[in-house]
This record gives structure tokens, sequence and C-alpha cells, in this order.
């Protein structure tokens, strides 16, 4: 790839329960040793279930959490050793979307205000029009900038989020489940508005989401997680999966058409702990193909065009 | 047939948010019943239960049949001999659904007490053996945890045994599993179809993803704003819906290849109860509306075809299907 937007290279995220009375403290990695590449312009989808660190390292992308092991570096620049200001004024080209409008949005803030706040962050001033253009541009009225969020429907808050996501105009957006919280109906209307504007303003995204019909609908490259390390990347949102987990996702995915109704496999066993991973595959124990070899060893993720992470692929 | 619903209304004070909903289920179907938020699906799903009082809520037109009876003039009393008993409620949430201080087989073992009169030894051995058939591991140690010991997946088994314990037969299931993980989701879908065809009971399963009604469902009632905009068999909704809000809904999952740009949802958003809009209450979303959607309510009419819709401009094919 000829100079990456952003990199992440062999990053790790450690959390330690704090010390308890008569408790002792225990660590998991919740992201464990990835390392991706994005291309100016590129969509990289990143799926898997609640647990697989897909949230973590959407804040590690962006240095809101400090690594405990490898390097970012976004346009050239190592983000990891930056301090605090210089961080800061990176922020201005890479931005975020998140997960619960409900939440994300501060309820005593005017929309106006909520738009507005990242040009208060980086000590800007605002342009004339600003907030007007940029609540036309997520298809928002502008006299909706004199109210607050409780008078807005959940998929008016997102368009609020995506609007003070765009403001100083970055080259890079994370979106964290940007529509898990909203009706399907909703969720197609966000969906076709951040397609949109990331072919206006030739934006990089990288999506979150657990949903992997979503992903491959909407993205250029899949990057799939399981508890916390990447098993497969497709290279094509289309690409039969190769791991076993990215077939049993796709397989428990529906499609709005009774004649493909798909054939439920036994997923008996649950999602192991990540604070007590398995010796071998972390897939091992769900696995349908599990041999007693991916029982000891950890496969690793192999090179080429269509990695995978699995001693018998598909 | 097991439940016939006739031309249901439901008053809560002065506001009617759900009027005129008919359908009905034999024993060994799955009726999906679908819509966006604040369509009246969980209303409906309320009534079924004989739970309205709980939020301040009666039917004043309409009839709900079940098994012959109509549940409408029954007493509190009445109700809730049923209620646990032949119809079961699974509810969205297992995180709240069950009670956090009590042990996980407590709590099954109390609604077979309760409603089949078992004695605590029996009780117990019952909740056993209904935790085995849901495919919990260990289900005698798990009588003894707490629910905050369990994942989401394992609460909402839980729930489903609870559920099975008094022996229903009709389970309504309010969006069960939208909060549980896809490959959990699929999990808690083959374990309600393979109850329903073993067992022969009958399932209403209510959700907002046409993908699940497409999976699951044998046939599907169409919700809006509160009012019954299609009702038909599965296969003939996906094949030809005839209300143009079902062909909306159905666009709004993404489907295997489909070109980039081509999913659009559904502009605006449902109205709320004080704010419906005169005539078809969909027309200012539809893409479809015509001469007199915007003042002439639209009846529900049936269709050659089987099933019913209430639009004055149904999807071309769809008569002479």
């Amino acid at each position: 790839m000829p100079d990456p937007l952003l990199r992440l290279q062999n990053l790790s995220k450690r959390f330690e329960t704090p010390n308890g009375f008569l408790k002792k403290p225990r660590s998991m990695l919740a992201v464990r040793d990835v390392s991706l590449s994005i291309a100016r312009g590129e969509v990289v989808g990143v799926v898997g279930e609640s647990g697989c660190g897909k949230s973590t390292l959407a804040r590690l992308a962006l240095c809101l959490l400090e690594p405990s092991g490898g390097s970012v570096s976004f346009d050239g620049a190592d983000l990891t050793g930056l301090r605090a200001r210089e961080l800061r004024r990176m922020r201005q080209r890479m931005t975020m979307v998140f997960q619960d409008p409900y939440s994300s949005l501060d309820p005593r803030y005017r929309i106006a205000d909520a738009v507005a706040e990242p040009f208060a962050v980086q000590g800007l001033p605002v342009p004339a029009g600003r907030i007007a253009e940029l609540l036309s541009k997520v298809g928002l009225p502008a006299s909706m900038a004199d109210s607050y969020p409780h008078q807005l429907s959940g998929g008016q808050r997102q368009r609020v989020g995506i609007a003070r996501a765009l403001a100083l105009n970055p080259d890079f957006v994370v979106l964290d489940e940007p529509t898990a919280s909203l009706d399907v109906s909703i969720q197609a209307q966000i969906i076709a508005l951040i397609q949109g504007l990331q072919a206006d303003l030739g934006l990089t995204y990288l999506f979150i989401s657990h949903d992997l019909g979503l992903v491959r609908y909407f993205c250029t490259r899949i990057v799939v997680m399981y508890l916390g390390a990447v098993v497969e990347e497709l290279p094509d949102p289309q690409a039969a999966p190769r791991h076993p987990y990215t077939a049993t996702l796709l397989a428990s995915t529906f499609a709005p058409d009774p004649a493909e109704r798909k054939q439920l496999s036994e997923l008996t066993d649950e999602v192991p702990s990540a604070f007590d991973l398995p010796k071998g595959c972390a897939f091992a124990g769900r696995c349908p193909k599990v041999t007693e070899r991916c029982r000891v060893t950890v496969p690793q993720l192999s090179d080429g065009e269509h990695p995978v992470a699995c001693f018998y692929p598909l | 047939m097991l439940l016939r619903v006739e031309n249901l209304s439901v008053q809560i004070g002065s506001i009617t948010p759900l009027e005129g909903v008919n359908f009905d289920l034999d024993k060994g179907e799955i009726l999906g019943l679908v819509g966006e938020s604040g369509s009246g699906k969980s209303l409906t799903a309320l009534a079924l239960a004989g739970l309205l009082p709980l939020i301040g809520g009666r039917i004043p037109t309409g009839r709900l049949l079940f098994d012959g009876a109509d549940m409408v003039p029954m007493s509190r009393s009445q109700l809730r001999a049923l209620r646990g008993r032949k119809i079961a409620f699974v509810t969205q949430n297992p995180m709240t659904a069950l009670d956090p201080v009590q042990r996980i087989g407590d709590q099954v073992d109390f609604v077979s007490r309760t409603h089949l009169g078992l004695g605590r030894k029996a009780a117990r051995a019952r909740t056993v053996e209904l935790l085995t058939q849901l495919r919990i591991p260990q289900a005698d140690t798990i009588c003894n945890a707490y629910p905050h010991q369990l994942s989401g997946g394992m609460k909402q088994r839980i729930v489903i045994a609870m559920a099975l314990s008094g022996d229903p037969e009709l389970i309504i299931a309010d969006e069960p599993t939208t909060a549980l993980d896809v490959t959990v989701q699929a999990q808690i879908i083959q374990i309600l179809t393979t109850l329903v065809r073993e067992r022969g009971l009958a399932l209403v399963l209510i959700t907002h993803d046409m993908g699940v009604v497409a999976q699951a469902c044998d046939k599907v009632v169409v919700l809006y704003a509160g009012r019954l905009a299609e009702q038909r068999q599965v296969n003939a909704l996906f094949g030809r819906p005839a209300h143009p809000y079902s062909a909306a809904l159905i666009g709004c999952i993404p489907r295997e290849g489909m070109a980039p740009g081509s999913l659009v949802g559904i502009p605006g958003a449902v109205p709320s109860v004080a704010s419906y809009p005169t005539g078809c209450r969909f027309h200012p979303r539809c893409t479809n509306a015509g001469a007199g959607c915007s003042d002439i309510v639209p009846e529900l009419r049936s269709l050659d075809a089987g099933g019913a819709v209430a639009c004055h401009y149904p999807l071309p094919g769809i008569e002479n299907a």
C-alpha cells in the first residue's frame, strides 16, 4: 500500500481491574497485536460481537486511549509519542461519531453549540454561516440550530453528531456503531448520508459495527475481530469467508427474503471471558472444525491478499 | 383458531394509540408483528398479555379471542390465571426481566409452583429439564447462580425457560433478540422456532427487523403509527408487498450484492400519537401517495392473493397475483 493515511502497528491494550479489598487485580487484553493500514479514501469496516475489542480499537486509532504496546501513525506522523497539545492539533483532521446519540450530546447545549464545540476546543473562531452549512450538509434545517437535543429524534441527533464530527473538515472519521441504537428505517437513512458525505468530501472511514450484512454493503475492506484479535481480513466485501467465525457471523445474518432462510448451526458454547483466554485459538471452543492443535497453539494471521488466522481455513 | 384479534383498539386517557388491528394465529404458527418504534407493536403485545391496566390502558372496542373466550371483559384475576399459564411473555431486555437478587432456579421454579401447583422438588426437576432442553450446560449448577453471573444470551434463555415453565399455548416475544449479538440472536431464533414446531406452540414475534421476520415467521402483520398497514403470508409479503410501507421496510435491510447507494431508508420519522396526520398516516413519507391519501383513511381490504392491505394505491402486480 502506497503511503497509508492511518497505520496501526502491533497495537495492544491491556485493562486492569482496580485493586479491591481482598481482591486480586485482574487484567485483560482488550486488543491483542492488531496491525492495520488504511489508505486515503478507503472505507474499512471492523466487525465483531460485543467484547471483541472493536470499540477499544476505534479509541486507540484516535489516541483517545493510550496503547499498552504498538504504535499509531497518521499521515506519516507517529501519534503515540505526541504531547497533548500536538495531539489536539492532529485531532482537527481525525474525528469520531459515537454510538449513542442520546448520551453523546450534552442536553444543555443548543444544537448550534454542540456543532460549534470543536472550534471552541481548538480555539478557533467559528466562520460565519458554518453552522447552517454543516446542518444542511447532514440534512437538517438551519432552524434546528436553536433547538435542544431532547426536541430531536434519535436519527436527527445522530445527524448532529455527524455534523459535529465534520465541523473542522477532517480527513479521517471513525464511526463507532453510528446506527446501532436506531430503527432500521433510520439506520438506512444515516448510512445513505455518510456514504454520500464520504464521496462528496473524499473522507476516509473506519466503520465499527456488529452487523456483517451492513458492513458488507457499506465498506471496501473488512476486518473481522474476535476476542481482541483480528481473525480475518476480507480484501473485498463480497469475498467468501475463510475463517469459521466469519462464516458463522455470515450465517447468523438474516436476509430480508424467506427464500434465503439460513440453516442455523448449533453454536452452543459461550464466548470465553477475556480475563481468562483459552490457550490456543480463542474460537476453538465454539468452532465446528476444531482439532487438538487449535486448542494448544494460537494461529497467526497469514500474509497475502486475504489474511486469515486459522489452521484449517475454509 | 387459538388466537383471534378482531378490530382491537387501545385507549390511554384521551388518546387512541392503537386501532383496528386484526389477525389470527393457530397452534404451530409464528406470526411476526413488525413496524418501526412507535408503531404500536408493544401495545399490541401488552393487550394480548392482558397487561394494559399496568400502563393505564383499556380496550374500548374489539375482541381478543383466546381459545374461543374473549379476554376483553375478563377481570384482573381471570387474566392473571391465564398469563404465565396459557399465555407467556418474553420481554425485550433479559437484563431487566430477571430479579437480580434471586437465584435463577428459584425464579424459574416460581412459575410452575404458582401455575401448575408443583411442589419444591418437582418444580426444580422441571426447571433443570427445561434448562437442559434449551442447551444450558450444567443446568443444576446454573440454578444456583444469580443473573449477573450469566451472559445476555444465557439470560434470555432463562427468560424463555420461565415462559415455558407454565406449559403455555401462546408465547408473546417482544423483541427477544434486539439486545443480543447476532450469533446469539441466531441461537435464540433457532430455539424459538424449534419450540413452535416441536411443541405446537403459537408464537407472536415482535420485531423491527425484516430479516428476522423472513427467517422465522409464517405470517406477518405490518403496523404503522397505530394502525394495521398490511397482513400477509410471509412469502407473499416479501415476494409482492402491497403496502408501500412494507416494501420500504424490506428495503431497509442490506441484501447480498446490493449496489452501493441503493439503501435509502424511509424519509422522515414515525409521527407521535399527538400529531398523527389525517387520512393515511403514512402519506407524508410515502413515495406512492396520490389523491385522497391525505384526507381519506384507507380501509383494510382483502386481497385476492390472500391477506389484506390498508392503502389507496397498493403496489402494482398485487391484484392479479
